[in-house]
């Protein structure tokens, strides 16, 4: 075999860095899968009126927040001992900041949980159907920005940030419709300001969702769109 | 945890004549983990590895204080052969040192001198050490070629490969990629990484990112002193002492 050959052959057997990539990358995902159903399950607590539903994602929470330690030190030895570059140095730093972010996704889930217990106790204040249309959109974005991680795909991410428009839409909405509740019978305000909270904490999440999205380009193409950088006029001196 | 001791200095002094090199080192080489030894030019780190298989010896006008157990024995009493401690504690030089023979018989030059291996075993022996050296693929077809003839890369497998045919215990590497190009540097990386799963590696390098890539444990020297001596990963996230951290984060040295 030419030295060529051996060579080729040499890259296509992993070496245990490539390794260690995965097992972040793995690592990554199982975060991602919990906090994916800690969220749904929270909907589902609320929309349901089931507050033992409510009860399971505490538990994802504990098991995300001590993920989130566990990625974050491997991410610190990674860059300590193994000197990425390019590509690889890209996705361990943008892993530390999606782990941030999925982090505080399981938050607000435990938040709206935490909302639908109290609201379960109390008679339904009105049918809910702006609230589970967020968390559709919401949902769809948390998933799809993840499918474009697993897949370095770039341009999934912009359609996530997009969406991210449509929810900031559906919060205003119905914030605007409960405040009318609130105002013809006080007795309703305090379901009204719960479900308040639960529209906003569905808000956060689509915001969080985001950020990965912007956090993936760059992975993918070095390309910063935060803060819509990309948008702003690059001049002539303009480099980065 | 990984606590099987192979090898033990303990307060070991080294003097070149009336020059002190080694300053009451205490150190533990744990078995098959990769042991590095890092620290400025002249700190004492490369007389330390050649103190672990009695290179030293060989230099007019040492002295050796202290002692150092292999297995629990003191390589230095008196009685012991210090041939024998090298047939179990190899070594791998910076730069590379074929024999001018063919690839074979730089592999089988240790089983010849030996005298104690059929024709049939020393080939099966040497096709061992080449795969275990990750050069088989690359010689395999040419092993009555000369050994001067292979890259610089090639021809440190072959020197790793010539040192595993005597089935050692421990390996010792002096900078072995420091005359090496990046890619043949990497793939020399990769072989320690497979090699610590049946042999205990001790590797002297200046290359403090090379230290962090391929060692388990990295021990700091300076002025002839053990600074430090931690996990990798502990020594180049938050190492205990300035000194080492002032080292590591390139402040000195």
């Amino acid at each position: 075999m030419t030295a060529k050959g051996h060579l080729e052959g040499k890259m296509t057997t992993e070496t245990h860095f490539q390794k260690e990539l995965q097992e972040l990358k793995e690592n990554l995902l199982k975060m991602a899968a919990m906090v994916e159903e800690a969220i749904r399950d929270s909907v589902q607590s609320l929309v349901k009126r089931d507050s033992e539903l409510a009860q399971k994602t505490f538990e994802f929470e504990e098991r995300i927040n001590k993920l989130e330690i566990a990625i974050d030190d491997m991410c610190l030895k990674l860059l300590a001992l193994r000197q990425p570059m390019a590509t690889d140095l890209r996705f361990i730093t943008s892993a530390m900041k999606i782990i941030t972010d999925l982090e505080r996704m399981g938050d607000q889930a435990v938040n709206i949980a935490e909302r639908a217990i109290s609201l379960n106790q109390e008679p339904q204040l009105k049918p809910y159907i702006d609230i589970p249309r967020m968390a559709e959109i919401t949902q769809s974005m948390v998933k799809d920005v993840l499918d474009a991680f697993v897949n370095r795909d770039s341009k999934l991410p912009r359609s996530v940030c997009e969406r991210d428009d449509v929810v900031d839409g559906l919060n205003d909405q119905v914030v605007r419709e409960l405040l009318t509740y609130m105002m013809s019978d006080p007795k309703a305000i305090p379901r009204a300001v719960h479900l308040m909270i639960v529209s906003r904490c569905l808000e956060r999440i689509a915001d969080h969702a985001t950020n990965i999205a912007e956090d993936v380009i760059f992975m993918v193409d070095a390309l910063v769109i935060k803060h819509h950088a990309d948008t702003k006029e690059n001049g002539k001196g303009d480099s980065l | 945890m990984d606590k099987h001791v192979k090898m033990s200095v303990q307060n070991l002094n080294f003097y070149y004549g009336s020059v002190q090199a080694l300053k009451n080192v205490n150190l533990e080489i744990l078995t098959n983990r990769v042991t590095a030894l890092i620290g400025p030019s002249g700190c004492g780190k490369t007389t330390f590895l050649r103190c672990l298989n009695r290179m030293n010896d060989m230099v007019e006008g040492t002295r050796v204080e202290g002692q150092i157990l292999l297995d629990g024995e003191n390589i230095y009493a008196p009685e012991v052969d210090p041939v024998q401690i090298r047939r179990r504690v190899g070594m791998v030089f910076q730069k590379s040192n074929p024999f001018p023979k063919t690839i074979f018989e730089n592999v089988a030059y240790g089983l010849r001198i030996n005298g104690s291996c059929s024709k049939k075993e020393i080939t099966v022996r040497v096709e061992k050490s080449l795969k275990d050296a990750a050069l088989w693929n690359e010689v395999a077809d040419r092993l009555h070629d000369s050994a001067m003839e292979v890259s610089g890369g090639q021809q440190q497998r072959l020197c790793i490969a010539r040192a595993l045919a005597v089935e050692p215990e421990v390996i010792l590497m002096d900078e072995p990629a420091s005359a090496l190009d990046p890619i043949a540097t990497q793939k020399i990386e990769e072989l320690i990484q497979e090699l610590k799963k049946k042999y205990t590696i001790v590797i002297v390098t200046h290359n403090m990112q090379q230290a962090a890539r391929v060692s388990d444990y990295t021990a700091f020297f300076y002025l002839g002193e053990l600074i430090e001596v931690d996990r990798t990963e502990k020594i180049f996230t938050k190492p205990n002492i300035k000194r080492t951290e002032d080292y590591v984060t390139g402040r000195f040295g």
